[in-house]
């Protein structure tokens, strides 16, 4: 059947044998899913070397932690830098204004987490509920 | 003066008079299907961004061009015959264009010259947060099963008789990715391109009514109900990398892709590096909405009645859907075979995801999974091969334009 939209200008290309046709269809397939998957790989391995870097960063804090507590359990007077005292969770006051502790607490978390920051890094000044 | 004489001369230059001669009924028939495509964008909603625009191009140049002799024409169909016509003095001749052309031939040099679906990849890089992707890249293989419907449908296509470019144009349809179908389609079939834009774009609109229907056919209650455990978290590093990687893998792999993918990465890049937020901010906002104008429009003018008219259009039309709905099945099949393979962790719905409208695809499996579980969250797993849906559609573009061209 004549191509009625192109009865004004040629077409573009060539007609392509069916064959070649499938051929084309299965190896285009294939050539993404290739690309996909060694892409794949880079962002897997890309990703497990920055994983592995947090997760060091994560033992060796909660190593000098561990060591902090230790060298406080031995000796109660020792003088110990004033972040590691803060990290446990005493780290100030907060005013709450209508708002009972769990639920500041919990906005607090959230609050940490939306800002990628550990929560005795972060200073809550007051929490008040805003009413309608 | 002579009145009637002057009368006579207004009435025969006038498109009323135009609509009674040389064809000229059906210009009258584009402009009933630019009021219906205006009336889906406006009152439907359907992709109206683009739609209103393309909608209005079309208008525009039915109620312009009636031929070769409409001089006042905004888009005049003819003088890109000639700038393709390697016979022909004006042959690539961007300067016949400027010195003859009307106003939208002038803003479709931008579309011709591939700039405008590049620089809306630009925006959506910069629009785009790949991190449920870098959480979990098997999310990719989700995108890649997710372009069965593009090479489908351009096997279809040459069995219904379209040459090799035109089937590679008509193919991407099924990539669900509008700026991909209008790049590869100017590149490769130029005269096609009215059709398959508003094809593209109608059925992208139209995901929520297409995918359920397929994703509920191929998927049971059990394996729709999974809950999927929340990915990890993804550090700025990674995300700064993660473009100036996809960039040069990609790109070295397939260099046809570079316009596509270097400007995804590169927006991609202005978001996430943190150093660049103004840039960010132009090229998610006002970069996109200017370059959203001038495309809807140059393509829409590109729908002249004598072309558009015709059996190719129906064609084309019935071969996107076939695409659209393969590609979703595409990506559901895989789905359920990381659902076994992983013993029940991953809920196939995502798999439908991977067709690239985003972020329309991965709404439509958020919804359906909560169908299925009211405490079921899928958005963030089907983001992942949603975007994925973005490079796998480029990287199916940028095959066919390294075959075809």
């Amino acid at each position: 059947m004549a191509p009625i939209i192109l009865s004004q200008v040629s077409a573009s290309g060539e007609k392509l044998p069916v064959g070649d046709a499938l051929v084309t269809a299965i190896f285009g397939y294939c050539v993404v899913f290739v690309g996909l998957v060694i892409l794949m790989c880079v962002i897997t391995a890309v990703g497990s070397y920055f994983k592995n870097k947090d997760d060091k960063a994560a033992a060796e804090q909660k190593a000098s932690l561990e060591a902090v507590a230790r060298k406080v359990e031995a000796n109660p007077l020792t003088i110990v830098p004033a972040e590691a005292k803060k990290a446990p969770g005493s780290a100030g006051k907060i005013k709450l204004h209508s708002v009972p502790d769990k639920e500041a607490a919990m906005i607090m978390a959230i609050v940490a987490d939306a800002m990628q920051k550990p929560i005795n890094e972060l200073h809550f000044i007051s929490i008040k509920e805003v009413e309608d | 003066m002579d009145i009637l004489e002057t009368l006579n001369r207004l009435w025969s230059d006038s498109g009323f008079q135009s609509f009674f001669v040389n064809g000229g009924w059906k210009n009258l028939i584009m402009i009933i299907i630019a009021c219906v495509l205006l009336y889906l964008g406006i009152v439907k909603k359907f992709e109206p961004l683009l739609l209103v625009g393309i909608a209005f191009g079309c208008l525009l140049v039915n109620l312009s061009y009636f031929g070769p002799d409409s001089a006042d024409a905004l888009y005049h169909i003819d003088l890109w015959d000639n700038f393709l016509n390697p016979d022909h003095p004006d042959y690539h001749s961007y300067g016949a264009i400027m010195a003859h052309g009307g106003l939208l031939d002038i803003l479709y040099i931008g579309v011709k010259a591939g700039i405008y679906p590049s620089l809306i990849f630009m925006g959506v890089g910069a629009m785009t947060d790949f991190g449920p992707l870098i959480a979990n890249p098997k999310s990719l293989l989700l995108g890649a099963a997710a372009q069965l419907g593009v090479f489908l449908a351009f096997f279809g296509a040459v069995l219904l008789g379209f040459t090799g470019n035109q089937a590679a144009s008509i193919g991407i349809i099924g990539g669900a990715d509008g700026p991909t179908a209008i790049f590869l389609t100017t590149k490769l079939a130029p005269e096609l391109l009215g059709p398959i834009a508003i094809a593209a774009y109608s059925y992208m609109a139209l995901i929520p009514m297409i995918q359920p229907p397929i994703m509920k056919l191929l998927t049971t209650e059990k394996e729709r109900q999974v809950k999927m455990e929340q990915n990890r978290n993804v550090t700025k590093t990674e995300k700064i990398v993660f473009p100036i990687i996809v960039a040069m893998f990609v790109i070295l792999l397939l260099p046809s892709t570079a316009p596509l993918i270097g400007c995804l990465m590169l927006g991609n890049l202005w978001r996430e590096c943190g150093v660049t937020e103004r840039l960010s901010d132009t090229v998610q906002n006002a970069l996109m909405n200017i370059v959203t104008v001038f495309l809807g429009i140059s393509v829409g003018a590109t729908t002249v009645a004598s072309r558009f008219l015709s059996l190719e259009t129906i064609k084309i039309v019935v071969l996107g859907l076939t695409a659209f709905c393969f590609s979703t099945v595409g990506g559901l099949l895989v789905g359920k075979l990381m659902y076994k393979l992983t013993g029940g962790k991953v809920n196939p719905l995502i798999g439908s995801a991977g067709v690239s409208a985003v972020p329309m695809a991965a709404r439509v499996s958020q919804m359906e999974g909560q169908k299925a579980n009211p405490s079921n969250f899928l958005l963030m797993h089907a983001m992942g091969p949603n975007v994925a849906g973005v490079i796998g559609s480029a990287i199916a573009a940028g095959f066919l334009l390294a075959v075809f061209k």
